[in-house]
C-alpha cells in the first residue's frame, strides 16, 4: 500500500511540476513582448495603460536572468499569489477565482457522481436484457457522443427560450443580491439546473454504455459461468458481475476528469455560469494572461486532487492493493 | 478493411478466416448502423462543396433566413450561408479525426509497444510519462497553448490534440504486448534471431490489429469532440471554418434568443451523429472480433 500510494504521490508531483513549468513558460517564450500585447489588447486609458506597465513588467521580472524568474514564480504560487487581472484590474487574480470557484463545485461534484452511479445501475440492469438493450441504450450513445456545450444550447433553446421554464443565464436572477434568503436560494437553484442537466445526461450516457459492455464481458468469463453451472442465481452472478465491472469504471472515473471539466468549462460559457469556465472564457477575450495562468493552475491542481481521491477509495473498495499486490491501478 | 482480420501466422487459415470476418461484419446491426451514418457525412463532406455556389465567409443573402430552397439551412445574422459553412466545417471535422486521432493512436502504439516489449528501465520510464500526460488535463494544456498562438489552422489544432490524446491508448497497447510478448511464437522468433521491431510488428501487431484498428476508431472520435470543444471556447481555428466554430458564432450573435435554430442545430447534429456512429460501430467491432460478446 506504501508503495502503491508513493508512485501516485510521485506522478501527481512530477504533473504539478511540469504544469507549472509549462504554465511559467508560455508567454515568456512567445514572440514579442507579452505585456506590450496584453496591455494593447486590454484597452486601457493612456495613464492606467503605464501602471499597469510598470507593474507587470517588475511581475514578470523579464529583467532577471531566466532561472531566477522561474524560482521566482515558485515562490510567488507557494504564496499564493498568482499575480493582478487586468480584467477586474486591482484584483488579486487568486480572489478572482475564489470567487468563481463555489459555483464551479456546485455544478462539478454533483453532476459527475450522480451521473457516475445512476449510470453504472442503469447500464448493469440494460445488460442483456433484449428490450431495455434495443431501445434505450441507442440513446446512450447519442448522449455520449453530444457535445456538452450542444446538448447545453439545445436545453437552453427548447426549454428556455422556446418554453420559458428555464433562465438562461447567469448563475440567479439579475435582479437580486446574494443573500440567505429562500427566493434567493430558489432563484439560484433555478439557474443552476439546465447546465447540472447537459453534464449529467452527457455523463449518464458515457457511464450507462461503460457499463452495460463491462457487464457483457464479465458475464461471459469463466467465474460467472462457474457459478452458473454450479445453480447459483442469475441475481447474485449479476451481482458479481457488477462488483468487478465497478473497478474499471472508477479508474475510468479518474481518467475522465480532466474531460468532464472541460465539458463544464464549454457549458458555463452557452449560459453564462460565472464560474471558472466563463472566467477563462472572458480572460482569453481580454488577454488576460496573469487570470489565464491562474485557471490553468486551479484546474490542474483540482483534477489531481480529485485522482488522489479516486485512488483512496481505490484502495478501500480493491483489497488487491491493500495487501502489496499492485492490482488493476498500479 | 479486409486487412484487419489478415492472420500473419499461419497464412493457411487466410482465405477463411476474412470471409469469417466478413460474414460477421456484414450481418452486425451495430456496424452497420455505423457505417451507413458515417458514409452519409463523409459524402456529405466531399461532395457539398460541390452542390453550394455560395462562399462560406461571403456575405450572400438576406440576413438570418431561415431554411429554403435557395438557402438550404438558411443563412446567418449576416446572411452568410450555413450549408456552406457546415459542410466545410464537416472537412475540419474529418480531417482533425484523421490527423489528431491518427497521430494520437501512432504515438500510442510507438510508446505502447515500446514500453511492453522492453520492459525494465525502459518501460519504468514510458509508464511514468504516460502516467503524467494521463493526469495532465488535457484542454487547460491546449487552451493555454491556443491561447498564445496568434495564427492557428485547423492541421496545427490537430497536431496538438493528437500530442495530448495518446495516453489511454499507450497504456492499454503496452498491457496487450505485455501479454503477448511471453507466448511461445514470441519466443521462437525471438530464438531464431529476428530483431525486435521486426518481431513487434509481424508476430505481435498482427495478434491485436483488431484492438489496434478499434483504439483508432476511438481516438478519432475523441479527437473531434475537444475540438469542437476547443473551437467553441473561441480557441479554434483563426482562419477556415469548423463546426465547433459555427456553434461559437451562433451562440455569440445570440442565434438562441432570435431563435434561428437553423444556425447551431446542424453542427451539433452532426458532431453528434459522426461520434455516435464510431462509438456503435466499435462496440459492434468488438463483438465481431470476439465471438464471446455476439448476441445470441
Amino acid at each position: 500500500m506504501r508503495r502503491y500510494f508513493g508512485r501516485k504521490l510521485l506522478v501527481y508531483a512530477l504533473t504539478f511540476f511540469l504544469a507549472v513549468t509549462i504554465d511559467w513558460a508560455i508567454p515568456r517564450f512567445m514572440p514579442g513582448n507579452p505585456i506590450q500585447v496584453m496591455l494593447a489588447r486590454s484597452g486601457a486609458r493612456a495613464e492606467a495603460a503605464e501602471a499597469m506597465y510598470t507593474y507587470y513588467t517588475q511581475a514578470f521580472g523579464l529583467d532577471l536572468p531566466v532561472w531566477q524568474q522561474y524560482l521566482n514564480f515558485w515562490s510567488a504560487l507557494f504564496h499564493g499569489d498568482l499575480g493582478t487581472s487586468i480584467l477586474v484590474f486591482p484584483q488579486p487574480v487568486a480572489k478572482v477565482i475564489g470567487e468563481a470557484v463555489p459555483y464551479d463545485v456546485a455544478l462539478l461534484l454533483p453532476a459527475i457522481l450522480l451521473s457516475w452511479i445512476a449510470g453504472n445501475k442503469f447500464g448493469a440492469v440494460a445488460a442483456r436484457s433484449k428490450q431495455l438493450d434495443n431501445t434505450v441504450l441507442p440513446i446512450g450513445y447519442i448522449l455520449t457522443a453530444t457535445p456538452y456545450m450542444w446538448l447545453g444550447i439545445l436545453l437552453a433553446w427548447a426549454l428556455g427560450i422556446v418554453l420559458g421554464i428555464f433562465p438562461i443565464s447567469g448563475a440567479y436572477s439579475y435582479a437580486m443580491t446574494p443573500t440567505f434568503s429562500l427566493k434567493f436560494i430558489g432563484s439560484v437553484l433555478w439557474h443552476w439546473f439546465l447546465p447540472f442537466a447537459s453534464i449529467f445526461l452527457v455523463k449518464f450516457g458515457g457511464w450507462a454504455i461503460g457499463m452495460r459492455n463491462l457487464i457483457i464481458y464479465e458475464l461471459e468469463s469463466d467465474y460467472s459461468h462457474y457459478l452458473e453451472a454450479l445453480g447459483a442465481p442469475r441475481k447474485l452472478v449479476r451481482k458479481y458481475a457488477f462488483n468487478n465491472a465497478l473497478l474499471p469504471q472508477l479508474t475510468g472515473l479518474a481518467l475522465d476528469l480532466g474531460v468532464v471539466v472541460a465539458g463544464a468549462l464549454a457549458t458555463e460559457i452557452v449560459f453564462s455560469y460565472p464560474g471558472i469556465g466563463y472566467l477563462i472564457l472572458q480572460s482569453i477575450q481580454n488577454r488576460d494572461f496573469f487570470l489565464l495562468q491562474g485557471c490553468f493552475l486551479f484546474i490542474i491542481v483540482g483534477v489531481l486532487l480529485a485522482n488522489f481521491i479516486i485512488d483512496i477509495v481505490y484502495v478501500l473498495v480493491d483489497p488487491r492493493t491493500r495487501i502489496g499486490m499492485t492490482g488493476e491501478a498500479a | 478493411m479486409s486487412t484487419i482480420a489478415e492472420p500473419t501466422i499461419g497464412g493457411m487459415a487466410k482465405p477463411k478466416k476474412r470471409s469469417e470476418f466478413l460474414y460477421f461484419a456484414l450481418r452486425n446491426n451495430k456496424l452497420r448502423v455505423g457505417l451507413v451514418v458515417l458514409t452519409i457525412f463523409i459524402v456529405l463532406a466531399l461532395i457539398g462543396p460541390l452542390l453550394t455556389n455560395y462562399d462560406p465567409e461571403a456575405f450572400v443573402g438576406p440576413p438570418s433566413a431561415p431554411p429554403s430552397s435557395e438557402y438550404w439551412f438558411g443563412t446567418t445574422t449576416f446572411g452568410q450561408d450555413v450549408f456552406s459553412q457546415f459542410v466545410l466545417g464537416l472537412q475540419s471535422t474529418f480531417l482533425v479525426g484523421i490527423v489528431g486521432g491518427g497521430l494520437g493512436t501512432l504515438l500510442g502504439v510507438v510508446i505502447g509497444f515500446t514500453a511492453g516489449y522492453r520492459g525494465g528501465i525502459v518501460d519504468e520510464v514510458l509508464n511514468m510519462i504516460t502516467n503524467i500526460v494521463l493526469v495532465l488535463p488535457t484542454l487547460a494544456i491546449l487552451l493555454i497553448i491556443a491561447a498564445y498562438l496568434e495564427v492557428r489552422g485547423v492541421f496545427a489544432e490537430s497536431v496538438f490534440i493528437g500530442c495530448t490524446a495518446w495516453p489511454w491508448a499507450a497504456r492499454a497497447i503496452r498491457s496487450q504486448t505485455f501479454s503477448l510478448r511471453s507466448r511461445e511464437f514470441v519466443d521462437l522468433a525471438r530464438m531464431s534471431g529476428i530483431n525486435s521491431w521486426k518481431i513487434v510488428f509481424t508476430e505481435i501487431a498482427p495478434n491485436m490489429m483488431s484492438y489496434l484498428f478499434m483504439a483508432f476508431i476511438l481516438q478519432f472520435g475523441g479527437a473531434i469532440l475537444i475540438a469542437a470543444t476547443l473551437d467553441f471556447i473561441g480557441l479554434g481555428p483563426t482562419k477556415g471554418i469548423s463546426l465547433g466554430l459555427m456553434m461559437n458564432n451562433a451562440v455569440l450573435w445570440s442565434a438562441l434568443h432570435l431563435g434561428m435554430w437553423w444556425w447551431f442545430v446542424p453542427p451539433g447534429v452532426a458532431i453528434t451523429a459522426i461520434v455516435g456512429a464510431l462509438y456503435v460501430m466499435n462496440v459492434g467491432l468488438d463483438e465481431v472480433f470476439n465471438p464471446k460478446l455476439r448476441e445470441l
